[in-house]
């Protein structure tokens, strides 16, 4: 649905209107870009300085001489602790956690949101209204009980491979993660889906049924193919979260083998003495953040517009 | 809206009918069934822990738990604080920083997140290139794009400097050596962190809506304004319900942004209830007032949501 | 029931059998070293231990100053995963010990004679109820001037004596356009500034009684208001962008010659060694005036945690290792802190390395060995934040008077008590 254009063009039908229009809206949109941009290019600038530009120039000049070592530094080289092989290898740590933890956590949010909207129940508002106020529990409050608990399903496990030789994940590090990112991702996850299926056609559910169409088999056939801008943004949200996620990342995986991409890009970062080396902290930062920018621009594809059916085509 | 509240009420009748097989009782039952282990979880790891937080505010836990009652010295003592305003106590700060900091960031989020939606709504070419450029500060951690910021806004290295080298000597912005503005340079940089998304919420909002809508109102002659005052605006409530929260727990957790932008601020004056709680849990062991601060917050939270989400969700009439 | 009970208890007594015929050769260690300098420093310790066969896991959190670390080794020690070793700070070792989480290197302490040779202010934060729990690894002192040789001749300055020259020096400074007095204006640099100020006005005895033993009479006697008159003093002489700079940027304006002096601890030093600077030609380190003698101090150690037995033999090499004669002197060279024992040869120190030693060495044979407050060897973490906010809100104005800081000092130090 697109409406400013679409008016101009058919009361006033003045061709210089909607062009000033047009002007405007760019100008907006571009200058806002500025805007948003702006920290980036002091990041990106810094992050093709040497040290000594950085020290002695102005952080918004371009280099003078750009250099690539800072980011082949910040990705094979630079020490993460005592290790010095740079952050490449945490990659691949962060992403074993962060796509089963998006995964469940969105699709049970679509679930939820699907039941609280469409099978609606006595109390449905109240089972939202908790899990909804759930998103508010600050997590430095559970950060001691919840290890407690995963400390005891880890013993638990332990107990378990011993007696059948299988441990089903309990008290492997990355599980651990997964787990608590879905406890508390999932508030957020059942807010998105319920809100989005709320302006949702209850009509087209109610004629599915009539069919004969069963409670999955609506959910896969009718809801899934149209939630796909919601699924962007419940995506984006709880993959930038969960890969951002340092409290949770140092507590529960702190520990070499298992230690995601935040805990390492913080231990480049913020050591406290040494001279800092801005270029490859800056370096580092966009290296790590490169899974969520792809994202972005990829998942951003499917904000397309016309989803539902019969809706605006252009 | 109208078409939302049309619900489907099948289960009760189902439920009613004698003799229903296991089967279709199954049936039945399945969104429930579907629903239950979301809900489980979040009552034990949310609110069985927010009974363990209040537990604990009530004992004198310091470095680690102990679960002896020993009265409410730590809410004595908070709400001696919230008094102390000079010199200010960090809980002074931290509530007043909160309230100052909790509006201008969710209004200025919400206007302009809206706002650029609106404006990326108008078959933009480009919208590709924009949009990421609107998102990206959410995917970079703060731990480092404060540092950016914190020079930029630093009057020694970054925009000051800059604009004095320019010619333009008179200019000054020291905000963030401030300990009365340091407050408001946070706000400067977490809207730029979480206002992209929030467009993003509102623009799946608005590819949500039934174009169909929008033709009738056109038709009818609505002008540009009227039609998003009158119509889009209001379509997209569910959308301001999860900006808000989204915002409002985003506020409400800005420790990091605090911490590398402004180091706590000059004395403390940067200070959120976030990094009230987290210094008194974690660094000075004094984890009955973290506790009790904890569940202050959620109290505040509690009075600030729940009549909104009453509003919000309670079934309107047709 | 009976039975399954019997099995299992065959079942786990046969698992610990089993796992105590083959020891685990590998530490586990938490730790916030993870600049360059440190990390190149703790890899020393790291290389001796694979010597002896052991692995090193090594588990860095850093952030905050140890804030960070500590955070997460809370969590481990919650779930019940205790690491074999953790860089700890002062009381935060004995929480942990009266927590009984604490393993007992006694055995090894009597081995090597720590007793002896580990000052006794030292020890009183690593044994905790007769047992030795923590290794210390260094002594860091922080009543010290780090200044700019070039900029000190150009001012034609010379070492101040009593706190009436620091002034007269700073004036200098200022007359000839550089910057006196480098500051990152963060709560723990004020009050680790504010440690030396207190020494320097109120002498070793004064500094014990308010800032060890934290007796009220002291806290808010006259001496404490002149204290807060003379830290007043000192900051009419930093820059106007002060506020939350970082200690290092504070460092480097020193080593780059746009400031005279920085009041920091010896980790200062480190910076100027990364930046190939020499003591006696590049930069000079004097004590805070009027502190000769005394020592206000912080050390870092690394806490034993009670691991299971197979792992006890891991743990005891990796004590013995860190308080070695070689590695001691290895490491402590890097950082720019002195040895955590005083029977360590200075041969491979740096002049202002030699003078601290020595320093140590005459502070604990003469009783003026005192803990910083401001870094959490004076009182528990609850006092020394609250002391560090009385600071800081007096240097940024949220307190204006030195009456009103002292009131404040009393009424907080009470508070978190």
């Amino acid at each position: 649905m697109s409406v400013i254009a679409t008016p101009a063009r058919q009361s006033t039908g003045g061709v210089s209107a909607r062009t000033v229009n047009r002007i405007v809206i760019y100008g907006l949109l571009a200058l806002f870009a500025l805007f948003y941009l702006m920290p980036l290019f002091v990041m990106l600038v810094t992050s093709f300085k040497t040290m000594d530009e950085i020290q002695n120039g102005n952080m918004l000049a371009l280099p003078q001489a750009p250099t690539f070592e800072p980011w082949l530094k910040a990705w094979g080289e630079t020490c993460v602790g005592l290790t010095c092989a740079g952050i490449k290898g945490y990659f691949w740590n962060s992403i074993k956690m962060v796509i089963p933890a998006v995964l469940i956590s969105t699709l049970l949010g679509a679930l939820n949101g699907y039941v609280l909207t469409k099978w609606r129940f006595r109390g449905h508002t109240l089972v939202f209204g908790l899990m909804l106020f759930a998103c508010f529990i600050p997590f430095q409050s559970v950060l001691l009980p919840m290890a407690t608990i995963l400390g005891s399903l880890g013993r638990f496990g332990v107990t378990l491979r011993n007696a059948t030789g299988l441990s089903f994940g309990l008290g492997n590090p990355t599980v651990n993660l997964v787990f608590v990112h879905v406890v508390y991702g999932l508030g957020f996850t059942t807010l998105f889906f319920r809100n989005y299926y709320e302006a949702f056609p209850t009509e087209l559910v109610k004629a599915a049924q009539v069919d004969g169409a069963s409670f999955f088999q609506i959910f896969r056939r009718i809801m899934l193919p149209n939630s796909m801008p919601i699924f962007v943004v419940t995506v984006i949200y709880q993959f930038t979260n969960i890969w951002n996620d340092f409290l949770f990342a140092s507590a529960y995986a702190g520990t070499g083998d298992a230690m995601p991409m935040t805990v390492a890009l913080n231990n480049v970062v913020n050591t406290s003495t040494g001279v800092v080396e801005y270029n490859v902290n800056m370096a580092a930062a966009m290296i790590a953040a490169l899974p969520t920018l792809l994202v972005y621009v990829v998942a951003g594809r499917y904000f397309v517009r016309g989803l539902m059916a019969g809706a605006v085509k252009g | 809206m109208t078409t939302v509240a049309t619900q489907i009420k099948l289960t009760p009748e189902h439920n009613a009918r004698p003799g229903a097989s296991v089967r279709s009782r199954l049936q039945d039952a399945l969104p429930k069934i579907v629903l239950a282990p979301s809900f489980a979880i979040t009552i034990v790891f949310v609110y069985g822990f927010i009974l363990w937080t209040v537990y604990l505010s009530f004992t004198n836990s310091k470095t680690f738990p102990s679960y002896a009652i020993t009265g409410s010295r730590a809410y004595q003592r908070l709400w001696r604080w919230t008094f102390e305003s000079d010199p200010p106590s960090s809980w002074y700060t931290s509530i007043t920083n909160m309230g100052i900091f909790g509006f201008l960031y969710i209004f200025i989020c919400l206007a302009l997140g809206l706002f650029l939606a609106i404006l990326l709504d108008q078959k933009i070419r480009g919208e590709g290139v924009l949009r990421p450029i609107y998102l990206y500060p959410m995917a970079l951690s703060f731990i480092v794009t404060g540092v950016a910021w914190k020079w930029f806004l630093d009057p020694g290295l970054g925009l000051e400097q800059t604009l004095h080298q320019w010619g333009w000597t008179s200019f000054h912005f020291d905000w963030i050596k401030n300990k009365d503005f340091v407050i408001y340079t946070v706000v400067i940089a977490g809207v730029w962190q979480a206002s992209g998304f929030i467009m993003a919420m509102f623009l799946a909002g608005l590819r949500g809506i039934d174009g169909e809508i929008m033709k009738a109102a056109q038709i009818d002659g609505a002008t540009t304004f009227q039609l998003y005052r009158r119509i889009v605006i209001p379509l997209l409530r569910p959308v301001f319900l999860s900006a808000f929260i989204v915002l409002a727990h985003l506020a409400i957790k800005s420790y990091d942004l605090v911490v590398a932008l402004t180091s706590g601020g000059p004395g403390g004056s940067a200070w959120l209830p976030s990094n009230f709680m987290y210094e008194y849990t974690f660094k000075r062991n004094e984890m009955a007032v973290g506790s009790a601060s904890a569940v202050i917050m959620l109290m505040t939270i509690t009075a600030i949501i729940v009549p909104y989400l009453y509003s919000e969700l309670r079934e309107r009439p047709r | 029931m009976l039975r399954k009970l019997l099995i299992g208890t065959a079942l786990g007594s046969g698992l610990a059998f089993a796992a105590h015929a083959q020891d685990v050769k590998e530490v586990e260690m938490l730790h916030w070293w993870t600049s360059g300098g440190e990390a190149a420093a703790l890899n020393v310790l790291k290389e001796d231990l694979a010597k002896q066969g052991f692995a090193w896991k090594d588990v860095p959190v850093a952030g905050g100053g140890g804030d960070a670390a500590m955070t997460a080794l809370k969590a481990m020690v919650a779930a019940g995963n205790y690491p074999t070793a953790s860089q700890m700070l002062g009381y935060t070792v004995l929480d942990y010990a009266a927590a009984g989480v604490m393993g007992d290197l006694t055995e090894t302490a009597v081995k090597e004679g720590w007793d002896k040779s580990v000052p006794a202010a030292l020890q009183k934060f690593s044994v905790y109820d007769g047992k030795w729990v923590a290794a210390p690894v260094n002594v860091h002192s922080v009543n010290w001037l780090w200044i700019n040789k070039a900029v000190m001749d150009k001012i034609g300055g010379t070492e101040p004596k009593t706190f009436d020259d620091f002034i007269a020096l700073l004036d200098k400074a200022k007359a000839a356009g550089v910057i006196p007095l480098a500051l990152g204006g963060q709560n723990w640099q004020e009050a680790t500034m504010f440690d030396s100020v207190v020494l320097s006005t109120g002498g070793p005895e004064f500094y014990k009684k308010a800032f060890n033993d934290l007796d009220e009479e002291q806290l808010k006697s006259d001496t404490m208001k002149k204290s807060f008159d003379n830290l007043a003093k000192l900051v009419t002489y930093v820059d106007p962008n002060f506020s939350g700079r970082d200690w290092n940027l504070a460092t480097a304006m020193v080593i780059k010659g746009d400031a005279l002096v920085q009041v920091m601890g010896d980790w200062a030093k480190g910076e100027f060694n990364a930046a190939k600077k020499t003591p006696g030609t590049d930069f000079l380190c004097y004590r805070f005036p009027g502190t000769d003698g005394s020592v206000v101090y912080n050390s870092d150690m690394f806490g034993m945690f009670d691991v299971p037995d197979d792992r006890k033999a891991a743990q005891a090499a990796l004590a013995t290792a860190t308080l070695s004669k070689s590695f001691q002197s290895a490491f402590n060279v890097v950082k720019g802190s002195v040895p955590a024992r005083t029977d360590v040869p200075d041969t491979d120190f740096d002049a202002c390395g030699k003078k601290g030693m020595a320093d140590l060495k005459a502070a604990n044979e003469g009783g003026t060995l005192f803990g910083s407050l401001a870094q959490g060897y004076g009182a528990p973490p609850a006092v020394a934040n609250a002391y560090k906010d009385v600071v800081s809100k007096f240097v940024h104005g949220q307190i204006k008077t030195s009456d009103e800081a002292v009131t404040q000092l009393v009424s907080a130090i009470e508070d978190a008590k």
